[in-house]
C-alpha cells in the first residue's frame, strides 16, 4: 500500500493523473457532437491520419504532437468537405483517406530510419512518459476544447439537429461543421499521448453512449459524457499503476476497458427507463396489418365525431363500422 | 436607397420570373409572386408540382437558377435579417444520435436572436415556455423528442418557430401525417400568429382545419402557377379542369373521396358533424 502511495507522489504519476483529467474531460465533449451527427468513427479515421503526422515530426525531429494536430486537422476538414458535398462515393473516399494515413505514416518512419516501434508510444499511449510541457499543452488544449464545446453548444446542437433550420436562422452552417472537424482534430492529438491513436475514438463514443443511455436531454449527455470520460481515465490510470507490481498494463487500454464497463452498468438501467417510457405509449409495437384504402368519407374524424378515437403509434385511428380508420394524406387507410 | 421605393420594403416577399431546378431537372418555371404583409397564403399541388422546391427557394435553401427572390425588398443573396424570417420544415424520420429534449429544440428557435457563449437572457427562456405553452406541450417540456408522436414532434418544430419571433413564417407541409386533434392545435397556433400580422405561407397537400385561415391560395402544377387568388377548397385544387391528379390512387378511379359528400347505405350521418 505504501508503494502504491509513494507512485502516487512520483512527479510522472502525477504529470500522468492531470493529463488523464485534461483528456478524459474534454475528448468526450467533442465526441458528443461526433455522435450527434452520426459520424462515431471519425475520430478513428483522424488517428490513423494523425499516425503520418507522427511520422514526419519524428522524422524532421519537430515536436510530433504539432505535427499530428497539422495532419488531423487536414484530414478533418478533407473528410467535412467530402460529408458536405455527399458524394456517392464518399465513404470510400474516407477509407483511402484513412489507410493512406496509416500506411504513409509507417513508410515514412521506415524511410527516415526510424523503427516501427517508435510509433508504438503514439499508436497505444505513454501517458507515463509525458513531459511536463506536453501536460501544459494537453491543459490548454483540453480547456480550449472545453470552453467551445459548452460555450456555442447551442449553435453547435443547432447546426447538426436540423441543418436546414440552422441555416434559415442564419448561423453559418459550414463554418460550425467545420469547426467541430476541427475539434475532432485536435481532440485526437490531446488523447493521442493518453490512450493512443487506435483507442483514440473509444474515449470519444463509449462516455457518450454511456450517459445517453440514461438522459432524455443534449445538454445532460454533453455534462455526463464528460463526468464519465473523466472518472474512466483517472481510473483507468489508477487501475493500471495499481496493476503495475504484476504486469506492464498500459493505462491506454485500462481507461477505454474501465468507459466501457461503465456503459455495461448505464445499459440495463436505461434500457428500464425506456421500457417503462414506452408502455406509457400505446400501440408502438403494433404493425398495422394492411392498408387498404378507404373508398370514400363523409366527415373528418376528430374529438367530436362520435367514433371512438384509438391512439395507434404516431396518429390517432377512429373506430369505423368495425374496423379502424387512419387518416392518410385525402382519404383514410384500413389499419 | 436611392431608387428603391419605400413601399417595396413592406412587401415580405417577391418572386419575379423565378425558376428552379433541381439536378438539371426543371421543378419551378417562371414564377411571379408576391405576397404582402399579413397574409396567409397556402401553396397547393400535387406531389411533385414544385410547390416545397418553391418554398426553399423563398427561404434560400435552393439556389434559383433564373430570376430573384426578396424577403423585405432585399435581394436574398444580401439578406441579413434572419430574425424576421421564421420557418418550419418538414418532419423528418430520422433522429439525431444523441436525445434531444423539447425544451432544447424550441430553445434553438432564439439563436437568431443570442450571441455566441452568452446564456440565454430572462426574454429568451419566457418565449420559450410561451411558445411550448401555445403548442400544449407544458407537460412534456423535458421529454426527448424522439419519445413524442409524429404530431406532437410537429407542434415542437411549430414552438421553435414561434419562439423566435418572426414576421414571417414559412411551413411546409406541417400537416402531412398529423392526426386531428394535433392538427386542431395547429390550426388555433396559426390563428393567434396570423391576428398578430405575421405573414404566414404555407405548404399544403391537404388543409384540413386550416382551410378557414387561409386568405389566398396559389396552386402550382408542373411548376407553374395555375390559380393565384381566392381560397380554393381541395376539391377545386385537385378538379380535374386544374389538371391535378391525385397521387395516392391508381389512374382507372375516380378521386372519389374528393367528391363532397357521398354516404354510404349504410351510414347515418350526424348532422352536428362537419360535412365536407
Amino acid at each position: 500500500m505504501s508503494e502504491f502511495v509513494a507512485l502516487m507522489q512520483s512527479g510522472f504519476m502525477q504529470r500522468a493523473l492531470l493529463a488523464a483529467f485534461f483528456t478524459g474531460l474534454a475528448v468526450p465533449a467533442v465526441g458528443t457532437y461526433l455522435v450527434q451527427r452520426r459520424m462515431s468513427l471519425m475520430g478513428d479515421g483522424l488517428g490513423h491520419v494523425a499516425v503520418t503526422g507522427v511520422a514526419i515530426g519524428l522524422v524532421t525531429s519537430t515536436a510530433p504532437t504539432w505535427t499530428a494536430v497539422v495532419a488531423a486537422v487536414l484530414g478533418a476538414i478533407a473528410i467535412e468537405l467530402i460529408r458536405e458535398r455527399g458524394l456517392s462515393g464518399g465513404d470510400v473516399a474516407l477509407a483511402l483517406l484513412f489507410y493512406g494515413g496509416l500506411a504513409g505514416g509507417i513508410f515514412v518512419a521506415n524511410l527516415g530510419g526510424e523503427s516501427t516501434s517508435s510509433l508504438n508510444q503514439y499508436l497505444f499511449g505513454s501517458i507515463v512518459s509525458i513531459t511536463p510541457s506536453d501536460v501544459l499543452v494537453t491543459m490548454v488544449m483540453g480547456v480550449v476544447l472545453v470552453i467551445l464545446c459548452v460555450g456555442l453548444a447551442p449553435q453547435l446542437f443547432a447546426v447538426a439537429h436540423d441543418h436546414e433550420f440552422a441555416k434559415v436562422a442564419g448561423l453559418n452552417v459550414r463554418f460550425y461543421n467545420l469547426l467541430v472537424a476541427v475539434l475532432a482534430a485536435v481532440s485526437v492529438t490531446v488523447a493521442m499521448r493518453t490512450v493512443g491513436l487506435l483507442l483514440v475514438s473509444a474515449l470519444m463514443v463509449i462516455p457518450v453512449a454511456a450517459a445517453q443511455q440514461v438522459t432524455s436531454s443534449f445538454r445532460r449527455t454533453l455534462a455526463m459524457s464528460m463526468g464519465v470520460g473523466m472518472t474512466a481515465a483517472v481510473g483507468g490510470l489508477l487501475l493500471a499503476a495499481a496493476a503495475s507490481y504484476r504486469a506492464d498494463v498500459a493505462p491506454g487500454a485500462s481507461i477505454v476497458l474501465v468507459s466501457l464497463v461503465i456503459f455495461l452498468v448505464a445499459w440495463p438501467v436505461g434500457a428500464l427507463m425506456r421500457r417503462r417510457t414506452r408502455r406509457l405509449l400505446p400501440f408502438t409495437d403494433d404493425a398495422p396489418s394492411g392498408q387498404a384504402a378507404s373508398t370514400h368519407h363523409v366527415h373528418v374524424h376528430g374529438a367530436h365525431c362520435g367514433h371512438e378515437a384509438v391512439p395507434h403509434g404516431d396518429h390517432v385511428d377512429y373506430l369505423h363500422d368495425g374496423h379502424r380508420h387512419a387518416p392518410h394524406g385525402e382519404h383514410y387507410d384500413e389499419h | 436607397m436611392l431608387s428603391r421605393s419605400s413601399s417595396d420594403d413592406d412587401v415580405p416577399v417577391r418572386l419575379t420570373n423565378v425558376s428552379v431546378s433541381i439536378e438539371g431537372r426543371p421543378v419551378v418555371r417562371g414564377v411571379d409572386l408576391q405576397i404582402t404583409t399579413g397574409e396567409f397564403v397556402a401553396l397547393m399541388g400535387a406531389n411533385g408540382s414544385g410547390k416545397s422546391t418553391l418554398v426553399r427557394a423563398m427561404t434560400g435553401l435552393r439556389p434559383v437558377a433564373r430570376g430573384s427572390v426578396r424577403l423585405f425588398g432585399t435581394e436574398i443573396g444580401h439578406f441579413h435579417d434572419w430574425q424576421r424570417v421564421g420557418f418550419v420544415p418538414q418532419r423528418s424520420g430520422a433522429g439525431s444520435g444523441v436525445p434531444a429534449s423539447v425544451w432544447e429544440v424550441v430553445s434553438s428557435g432564439r439563436l437568431t436572436h443570442r450571441r455566441p457563449f452568452l446564456p440565454m437572457s430572462h426574454k429568451d427562456r419566457d418565449l420559450v415556455t410561451r411558445a411550448i405553452e401555445i403548442v400544449g406541450l407544458s407537460g412534456e417540456k423535458r421529454a426527448a423528442v424522439s419519445n413524442l408522436s409524429g404530431g406532437q414532434q410537429q407542434r415542437v418544430l411549430i414552438a421553435r418557430s414561434l419562439a423566435g419571433q418572426p414576421d414571417l413564417l414559412f411551413l411546409d407541409e406541417p400537416t402531412a401525417g398529423v392526426d386531428m386533434p394535433n392538427q386542431q392545435v395547429l390550426a388555433d397556433t396559426l390563428a393567434t400568429l396570423s391576428d398578430r400580422g405575421v405573414t404566414i405561407v404555407l405548404v399544403a397537400h391537404e388543409l384540413g382545419p386550416l382551410a378557414p385561415l387561409i386568405d389566398r391560395s396559389v396552386v402550382l402544377r408542373d411548376g407553374r402557377v395555375v390559380h393565384d387568388g381566392e381560397p380554393l377548397a381541395e376539391a377545386q385544387v385537385h378538379h380535374p379542369d386544374l389538371g391535378l391528379g391525385h397521387a395516392h390512387h391508381p389512374p382507372q378511379s375516380p378521386a372519389l373521396d374528393h367528391v363532397p359528400h357521398v354516404a354510404g347505405p349504410f351510414e347515418t350521418p350526424d348532422p352536428d358533424e362537419e360535412v365536407r
